[in-house]
C-alpha cells in the first residue's frame, strides 16, 4: 500500500482513504430511500456518493406515491461498516430525504432485479437458448426468425447466471433495472 | 386577507417578516425587478459589495457575530458563481446564511442565455438545500422554508435561484406563520440514556477535559451560559477548537487554550493524557486530531453533535449523543446535580497539578528584541491595547491567524470570525464589513496577512461608501508566511512562489480609496500606531511590517501525535516524515 493507503487497483482516489476503518471487511447493503420527488433530488442523492468517495453497485429509483410526490431510490452499496453507517447519516440529512432504511440490517429483503436479454443466433443454439430460457423461466417478449428478447425476474445473482450462460449462444444486448427491495414481514 | 404581489416585492416582504435589516449583494440583469424593490422601501439595508464573494463573507460575518442569519443577493451567471466560495466556507463552519441569486427567465433556461448557469447544479454540492423556484406563487413558502433551513439544525447556508419571469409575474404571499411545517425537524434533545451514561463517566473521571467547538456558538448564548455553569461547578478543564473561542472565557480559571495544529502545548497534552474526552459540538477535524491512530489513546470519548453524521465519522464514540448544545448541556447539568453533583474531586486536584506542569512549558514563550516587530508581539500589544474595548475580531487564513487565535482572548460568543474549515484566504475583510454592520458602535478589527489581505481588498470601497469603521491590522511579512513554513519544513527550504514581489503601499491604497492608512516598522512606535488606528473615526488600513521568516509555534506536524508538538525553530529537523508530508 501506498502512503495514501489506496488498495492496489482501486478506483477510489479520495482523501477519504486516509482515515483508518475501524473494520476493513467490506460489506454489501440494499437502502431504500425515501424522498420528495422534487427536481434534483436524484442529483444530491448520487452527489453525495461520488462527492465523498462511496459506492453504488446498483440504483433504482421511481415515483412510489403520486398523490404525495414520494420516491424510492434503491441503492445497492459496498462499504465498510463505518462506511455504510456514515452513508446512511449523510443521506439522512439531505432536506427532501424522508426516511432511509438499511435493508440488509432491518431483516432479511426481498431483492429482485428484471432484466432484458437479446440473443441473436440459428440452429442449435437457437433450441439451447430457449430450453435454457424455460430452466430460468424467462419469457420471450419479442421473436424474429434470428433473434429472441427475453425477459428474466430474479436475484442479481440469477441473471448474472442466465446471460453468462446466454453468452456463447449469442447475447448481443442486455438492459437491466438494477435492483428493487422490500423487506419481508409486517 | 390575500395579498397579490409580484415575486419581486414578494422577496421583499419576505426578508421582512423573516426579520431581515441587512441585506448584503450586487446587483445585474437578473435580479434588477429585485433591486428596484429594495429601492423603494427603508426596512432593510443594501450593502453593496465590491464582489460577490464579498457579500458572502459579509453575510457569514454578519450571521457570526449576531446569530441571525446573514443574507446576500446577487445576479446570475457570475454573480452566483462568484458566490461559491463564500457558500462553501460557510459550509463547513455551519454558518446560517441566505443567498437570492437572480436566474434567465424560465423559458430561457437551458438555452445557454447571457449570464446563465446552473446554479442549482454547481451550488447542490456547497449548500445545505438549494431551490430553483419556478413558480410565483410558490416563492414566498420557499423562502420562509429556506431561512427555516438554514437555521435548523446544524447551520448551513442555503441558496434560492429566482428566474427574472418570476420576479415579474404576481400571485398571492403567504406570511411565514401560514407556511406549513416542514418535514425537516432536527432531533434537539439528546437521549437521556446516554446523557446518564456521560454524567456516570463524568463523576469517576480521573483526568477529564472538555473539547468544545463551534456547535458552542452555534446552539446560541444558553448554550455558552450552561457550558460556563458546567465547567465552573465540576473544576473540568477546557480547549477548545478555533471554532469555539469565547464559548468558554479565555480568563476562566478552568480553560487551557486552543487546541490543534497550532494549540497550545497544555491543551494538546491534556487532550492526549485524558481519561475522558467530552466533545461538545466539535467535529474531531483533522487539524485537532492529528495522527489519528495516536490520538488520544487512552480516553473514553463521548460526543455531543447535533448532526448524527459527524458521530463516528472519524473518531469512534464510546458516548454519542445526537442534541443540541444547549437542550443537551441542560439535561447533562440537571442530571448531574439531581446524582449529588460528585466528580473525583481527588483525581482533579493531581490532574489540574499536571496541567499546571504542562501550563510552566509557557508554549507561547517569544522574544522581542530589537526594532524588528515580531508578528507575536504586534498581536500581544494588540490584545492590551483593545482588550477594554467592546471588540469583534476577523482574521484571514495563515500564521497571523493562527498567531491571532493564540495571543488574543475571547471573553464571550460571537466576537470571533474566522475562516476554519475551508481556510478561505480573503475571509476577513468582508467578514469584518458584516460584523461592523451588526455592531455599529463597537470596535472591528481584522487582523490579516498581507496576501490574504490582498485577495478581497476592493472590499475597501464599501468600508468608505457605508463610513464603516473597520480596523484592518495587517500583519505584513512579504511573504506567504504558512506556505513558507511548511516549504521550510517539508520541501528543503525551497520558496516556491511564496513571496510576493510589487506589493502595494498600503497607506496610499488607503488614501486612494479615501481611508486612512498607518505604517509601522519599528517596536517602539506600534502603540502609538495602534492607537492611532483605534482612535480613528473611519477605516484604517494597517500596515504592520513584521519579521519576515517568522515560524507560527508550537505545531503538531502532519501525520504526528499530539504529544509530538514542535515548540520552536530548535526542533523542526527532519519533523515531518514522507508519511506526513502526503498530508495538508
Amino acid at each position: 500500500m501506498s502512503a495514501l493507503q489506496i488498495k492496489k487497483g482501486s478506483n477510489k482516489h479520495s482523501a477519504y482513504n486516509l482515515r483508518p476503518t475501524f473494520s476493513d471487511v467490506e460489506e454489501s447493503h440494499t437502502l431504500a430511500v425515501i424522498v420528495d420527488n422534487e427536481a434534483g433530488v436524484l442529483a444530491r442523492v448520487i452527489g453525495l456518493f461520488s462527492g465523498r468517495g462511496y459506492n453504488i453497485d446498483s440504483l433504482t429509483v421511481a415515483e412510489i406515491d403520486h398523490e404525495g410526490h414520494r420516491s424510492r431510490i434503491t441503492i445497492v452499496t459496498t462499504g465498510t461498516p463505518q462506511v455504510i453507517e456514515q452513508i446512511k447519516t449523510q443521506l439522512g440529512r439531505i432536506v427532501p430525504v424522508h426516511e432511509v432504511h438499511d435493508l440488509t440490517v432491518e431483516g432479511r429483503a426481498v431483492e429482485r432485479e428484471l432484466a432484458l436479454l437479446k440473443v441473436v443466433g440459428k440452429g442449435d443454439k437457437r433450441v439451447e437458448a430457449l430450453r435454457l430460457a424455460d430452466i430460468f423461466r424467462a419469457n420471450v417478449v419479442d421473436s424474429t426468425l434470428d433473434s429472441f428478447v427475453f425477459e428474466i425476474t430474479g436475484t442479481s445473482a440469477k441473471i448474472d447466471a442466465f446471460a453468462d450462460l446466454m453468452h456463447p449462444l449469442g447475447l448481443s444486448d442486455i438492459a437491466r433495472t438494477g435492483v428493487a427491495a422490500l423487506s419481508r414481514g409486517v | 386577507m390575500t395579498r397579490q404581489m409580484t415575486g419581486a416585492k414578494m422577496v421583499v416582504q419576505a426578508l421582512r417578516d423573516q426579520g431581515v435589516d441587512v441585506v448584503f449583494g450586487y446587483p445585474g440583469g437578473a435580479v434588477l425587478p429585485i433591486y428596484d424593490e429594495v429601492f423603494q422601501q427603508n426596512d432593510i439595508r443594501h450593502i453593496l459589495v465590491r464582489h460577490e464573494q464579498g457579500a458572502v463573507h459579509a453575510a457569514e460575518g454578519y450571521a457570526r457575530a449576531t446569530g441571525k442569519p446573514g443574507v446576500v443577493l446577487v445576479t446570475s451567471g457570475p454573480g452566483a458563481t462568484n458566490a461559491v466560495t463564500g457558500l462553501t466556507d460557510a459550509l463547513m463552519d455551519s454558518i446560517p446564511i441566505v443567498v437570492l441569486t437572480g436566474q434567465v427567465p424560465t423559458f430561457m433556461i437551458g438555452s445557454d442565455a447571457f449570464q446563465e448557469a446552473d446554479t442549482v447544479g454547481i451550488t447542490r454540492p456547497c449548500t445545505k438545500h438549494n431551490w430553483l423556484v419556478k413558480d410565483t406563487a410558490k416563492l414566498s413558502t420557499v423562502i420562509h422554508e429556506a431561512f427555516h433551513v438554514a437555521t435548523a439544525g446544524r447551520p448551513g447556508p442555503v441558496l434560492i435561484d429566482i428566474p427574472k419571469d418570476v420576479q415579474f409575474a404576481s400571485a398571492e404571499y403567504t406570511p411565514p406563520q401560514k407556511v406549513r411545517v416542514s418535514h425537516y425537524q432536527p432531533q434537539v434533545k439528546g437521549d437521556m440514556e446516554a446523557i446518564t451514561e456521560l454524567v456516570a463517566a463524568l463523576e469517576t473521571a480521573k483526568r477529564p477535559v472538555f473539547y468544545t467547538g463551534g456547535g458552542v456558538i452555534n446552539s446560541g448564548p444558553a448554550a455558552s451560559q450552561l457550558l460556563r455553569e458546567l465547567v465552573e461547578a465540576t473544576g473540568i478543564p477546557i480547549t477548545s477548537t478555533l471554532m469555539g473561542l469565547g464559548a468558554y472565557p479565555a480568563s476562566g480559571q478552568h480553560w487551557l487554550g486552543m487546541l490543534g495544529m497550532h494549540g497550545l502545548y497544555e491543551a494538546n497534552m491534556a487532550m492526549h493524557d485524558c481519561d475522558l474526552m467530552i466533545n461538545v459540538g466539535a467535529r474531531f477535524d483533522d487539524r485537532i486530531t492529528g495522527r489519528l491512530d495516536a490520538f488520544s489513546p487512552g480516553s473514553v470519548k463521548a460526543h455531543i453533535d447535533i448532526d448524527p453524521s459527524s458521530i463516528n465519522k472519524v473518531i469512534k464514540a464510546d458516548i454519542p449523543i445526537v442534541g443540541d448544545v444547549a437542550h443537551v448541556l441542560e439535561d447533562l447539568l440537571k442530571v448531574w446535580k439531581s446524582r449529588g453533583r460528585k466528580v473525583n474531586r481527588e483525581a482533579l486536584a493531581k490532574w489540574s497539578a499536571k496541567i499546571d506542569t504542562w501550563r510552566k512549558v509557557d508554549c507561547l514563550a517569544f522574544k522581542q528584541t530589537g526594532r524588528v516587530i515580531k508578528p507575536q508581539h504586534a498581536l500581544t500589544r494588540l490584545e492590551a491595547l483593545t482588550k477594554k474595548y467592546d471588540r469583534y475580531i476577523c482574521t484571514e487564513v495563515g500564521q497571523h491567524q493562527m498567531w491571532a487565535a493564540q495571543y488574543l482572548t475571547f471573553e464571550d460568543p460571537n466576537r470571533w470570525m474566522t475562516s476554519g474549515g475551508l481556510g478561505t484566504m480573503g475571509y476577513g475583510f468582508p467578514a469584518s464589513i458584516g460584523a461592523q454592520m451588526a455592531h455599529p458602535e463597537s470596535l472591528v478589527i481584522n487582523v490579516a496577512g498581507e496576501a490574504s489581505w490582498l485577495m478581497n481588498m476592493q472590499e475597501m470601497g464599501t468600508a468608505v461608501q457605508f463610513r464603516l469603521p473597520v480596523k484592518q491590522f495587517i500583519l505584513n511579512n512579504e511573504r506567504l508566511g504558512m506556505v513558507r513554513q511548511w516549504q521550510e519544513l517539508l520541501h528543503g527550504e525551497r520558496y516556491s512562489h511564496s513571496w510576493s514581489e510589487a506589493l502595494p503601499d498600503f497607506v496610499k491604497l488607503a488614501e486612494a480609496f479615501g481611508a486612512k492608512g498607518i505604517k509601522c516598522d519599528d517596536a517602539a512606535d506600534l502603540d502609538d500606531a495602534i492607537m492611532e488606528m483605534i482612535n480613528h473615526d473611519g477605516p484604517v488600513i494597517f500596515d504592520c511590517l513584521v519579521e519576515k521568516h517568522e515560524n507560527c509555534f508550537p505545531m503538531i506536524p502532519s501525520g504526528k501525535a499530539h504529544n509530538e508538538m514542535l515548540m520552536g525553530e530548535a526542533s523542526t529537523k527532519d519533523a515531518i516524515g514522507s508519511k506526513g508530508a502526503v498530508m495538508v
